[in-house]
């Protein structure tokens, strides 16, 4: 996959939120054979923020993609964007800007502007949006990297819920289309690949599954399996039967 | 003394204390940690030189786990 200019052999990109201990995240994400992981940025000491998971990301040699999770307008997202390039010396972003804490649905307009500007300061911004079909055309239009329309709400592991709007956004998109929130097992991140979407981002299924390093195993076959099924093409959904044995040759009986 | 608001908490810090020094009382990480007086991006370069003024809010950031 060639996303923000670079070639990656992994088409799952992992979040690492939702972790029970950085050993356990460690375990997935090796099983996971993701090469780019999410991270967030908040004040040191604040206790309920866990232990740094960097040191980890950084010795399995993984390329971190800042977020900007918790943003609520343009302005607190291009302040975190900017702070996060300071802090791992990266121009890459993945821009979150939420509309409502309930659902975790982008907002559209922030999001848009945010992204507008901080592609004018340079970042790869790769924005987390909703699975509306103009807002990713709007997006890509002011030089995102790629799109990252959601399955459905952020932990809710309902998977694709609309998936006639994914196969818009695929259909129309020219930069990579990475389904970002939503997958619940592995049967969603197929079903996204072989929508034709270039990747998939999970956090919540594996880090919250009962075994993640397992889960980060089946997402990883998943993720390839759908891969593969899109480049071979699927066979039509018809209402009657066709025969796979040839019906020439039958015997008389 | 100055008073600063470090990370949403009033603190009385010697006059002319740098970032740095804020930095250095929180932690001794470098790599993934980053500032902001005022809201506006501090580049590691000029921690060493940028003195708080008071009144100013000062937001020391690091890498946590996340989505």
């Amino acid at each position: 996959m060639n996303l923000g200019g670079r070639d990656w052999g992994s088409r799952l990109i992992m979040g690492t939120g939702g972790f029970r201990s950085l050993e356990q995240l460690e375990a997935a994400l090796v099983a996971s054979a993701c090469e780019i992981v999410t991270v967030a940025l908040r004040r040191i000491d604040a206790n309920s923020t866990g232990p740094s998971p960097l040191e980890t990301i950084d010795r399995l040699g993984l390329f971190v993609l800042p977020n900007t999770a918790g943003c609520y307008t343009a302005r607190e997202a291009i302040r975190t964007a900017r702070l996060a390039r300071e802090a791992f010396a990266t121009d890459w972003i993945k821009l979150e800007v939420i509309g409502d804490d309930r659902t975790l649905h982008p907002d559209p307009v922030e999001l848009l502007s945010a992204a507008e500007t901080l592609v004018a300061e340079g970042f790869t911004v790769l924005p987390y949006t909703s699975d509306d079909p103009i807002l990713a055309r709007r997006l890509e239009a002011v030089g995102c990297a790629a799109v990252m329309p959601l399955g459905s709400p952020i932990g809710a592991g309902r998977g694709i819920d609309n998936l006639h709007n994914i196969r818009l956004i695929v259909e129309s998109a020219e930069v990579p289309v990475i389904l970002d929130a939503g997958i619940g097992t592995a049967s969603d991140a197929a079903q996204a690949m072989e929508l034709g979407c270039d990747g998939v981002l999970i956090a919540s299924a594996i880090s919250r599954s009962d075994d993640p390093a397992t889960m980060a195993t089946a997402m990883r076959l998943a993720v390839e399996a759908g891969r593969h099924a899109h480049l071979a093409g699927r066979i039509p959904r018809r209402l009657h039967a066709t025969a796979s044995t040839p019906t020439a040759g039958l015997p008389d009986l | 003394m100055t008073t600063l608001v470090v990370n949403g908490e009033r603190r009385e810090v010697a006059d002319g204390i740098t970032v740095a020094d804020v930095v250095g009382s929180l932690t001794a990480e470098q790599r993934g940690v980053a500032v902001a007086l005022d809201g506006e991006v501090v580049p590691r370069s000029d921690w060493s030189t940028t003195r708080p003024a008071e009144g100013q809010q000062v937001e020391v950031l690091r890498a946590v786990q996340g989505g």
